[in-house]
């Protein structure tokens, strides 16, 4: 199992991945905002989704997960 | 003037206090829940609390603001940089409810805001703009009919954008199309205005900007050049003054093309025209920033002027104190800005400082809005301070600049310092010549 992980600390904006969804390598799966700025999380393989950790709203820190792929 | 509210926070809070409490002008901040311990607030005379952290309930509030004014007595306005400082709507609202706006009149912030408008304004004064399209191009067929005319690359822009929000370079009529859509949905929710224009790409491109300052008498002066080219995302990372690119006859033209502008538009207080340049020293008007900009202090510290100083003696109906003939380069001034973010990906790094210690030294003056134990939150600009540092030679200020950055303690947060000691060792901006590709390029081959 592979994980995606937040790229840097700040809110989670929007999920744009399913639990089941089957995504690619370098395909956006969350949008993250701090600082001003909105930063797309991609995941670094192909899979499929098995959890999706991330909420909107949520608050995450550097190096949280965020998203399982399998 | 006896009583100014800062509508605004951090180092830009502190920086205006400063001058404030130097002139016996009273000051008030304002803050929000994330900012209660920050330093500006303890250091205005009076704070008032005006919201929860993020911006639309807090810094942009303009009702919280201004009944904070009214409750604390303060007969003027200081809106700093960014937030609502180039907003038409609230700098009107200020003067209706009979407190003084420090900036220029509403009606110049909305024209200067439009960039279409500006364009035009500037094309009939005679200021050199950018080719591009005259009017607003509202499908895809007429933006790449005009992108068509003028040749690609072309800058595919929203007329209500700026500060590096809402612009996309397009290589070829492909990447316009595409890039078309998305570029306008996100100028509609970002701006609430969708305009849309082209311009010629200029490749290669140094960004030079000039200070201004206009009275209520009609005077504008120009306070030279800065040298913006060193930035990441289209934002600033470090600025100097004087240009090492300009060369003396081009500087005049680009100063005196500066003053035009403010002219046209009957400019009252200090502001910023930008221009870009291009390598045969051909320059344009880009924009013009109504307002006191982030590295104003380039400028405070190569010319020995307060800018703050002179915004409120302009806000206060008193013309402009000196001629342009004693406006002079008395050093090399350069800053750095120190952002809470990774050194090598530039993404922001919110979270606490555990350790702050910014240099002492002489030829080098500190900005800064945070200290020991600041928490940086995610909910702002992730500048955290400025360095300026001034020598008699561009060399000088270099080598002092390179002392300073390297004895400037932050640990608990990532910051950018190591990138900025890279960029002042780098061979290439030593020599002096360089484009607003410097970051990019550096990163392509980084062995120099």
């Amino acid at each position: 199992m592979k994980q995606v992980a937040a790229n840097m600390a700040g809110t989670v904006i929007n999920v744009l991945v399913q639990v089941g969804d089957e995504i690619s390598a370098g395909q956006d799966v969350v949008v993250l905002e701090s600082m001003k700025m909105e930063v797309p999380v991609q995941a670094e393989v192909a899979g499929k989704v098995v959890e999706v950790k991330a909420n909107i709203g949520d608050f995450v820190n550097e190096g949280d997960i965020l998203v399982s792929v399998e | 003037m006896l009583k100014v509210l800062i509508a605004n926070r951090g180092e830009i809070a502190r920086r205006i206090i400063r001058t404030c409490k130097s002139e016996k002008v009273a000051t008030v901040a304002v803050y929000s829940d994330a900012d209660k311990n920050m330093p500006f607030v303890r250091e205005a005379d009076e704070a008032v609390h005006i919201g929860p952290p993020p911006v639309p309930h807090s810094y942009l509030n303009v009702d919280a603001i201004i009944d904070a004014a009214k409750r604390t007595g303060a007969d003027a306005i200081h809106p700093g940089y960014g937030l609502l400082s180039e907003n038409e709507g609230f700098a009107r609202r200020v003067q209706e409810e009979g407190i003084i706006f420090i900036g220029p009149a509403p009606e110049v912030i909305g024209q200067m805001g439009d960039k279409l408008t500006a364009r035009r304004i500037m094309q009939q004064a005679g200021v050199p703009v950018v080719p591009g399209s005259e009017n607003s191009l509202d499908t895809v067929d007429d933006a790449a009919s005009v992108a068509a005319d003028i040749g690609y690359p072309v800058m595919l822009k929203a007329s209500a954008g700026g500060g590096g929000i809402g612009m996309q370079i397009c290589q070829d009529e492909a990447s316009l199309r595409q890039a078309y859509q998305s570029l306008r949905g996100r100028a509609k929710a970002y701006f609430g205005n969708d305009s849309m224009f082209v311009e010629k790409y200029v490749e290669r491109p140094h960004h030079i900007e000039v200070q201004i300052a206009g009275d209520q008498y009609g005077n504008v002066l120009h306070l030279l050049e800065r040298e913006c080219s060193i930035q990441r995302r289209h934002q600033k990372v470090l600025e100097e003054s004087p240009s090492p690119f300009l060369d003396e006859k081009t500087r005049e033209l680009l100063c005196q093309s500066a003053v035009l502008a403010g002219k046209a538009v009957g400019y009252t207080g200090v502001g910023t025209v930008e221009f870009i340049v291009d390598e045969n020293k051909n320059f344009y008007f880009l924009e013009m920033n109504t307002r006191l900009q982030v590295e104003h202090p380039v400028t405070e510290e190569m010319t020995g002027l307060d800018l703050v100083s002179m915004q409120l003696a302009i806000a206060n109906g008193l013309p402009i104190a000196i001629d342009q003939g004693e406006v002079k380069a008395l050093r090399h001034a350069i800053e750095l800005r120190v952002y809470a973010e990774d050194p090598v990906t530039f993404l922001p790094s919110p979270g606490t400082i555990t350790l702050y210690q910014p240099p002492v030294m002489e030829h080098v003056r500190i900005d800064d809005g945070v200290e020991s134990n600041t928490q940086v939150t995610p909910f702002y600009d992730p500048m955290i301070a400025k360095v300026i540092i001034t020598g008699t030679t561009r060399e000088e200020a270099i080598e002092r600049a390179i002392h300073a950055i390297q004895n400037f303690q932050i640990t608990g947060i990532k910051t950018n310092i190591p990138f900025l000691l890279e960029v002042l060792s780098d061979e290439r901006f030593r020599e002096g010549n360089y484009t607003t590709w410097f970051v990019q390029e550096r990163a392509a081959n980084p062995k120099k």
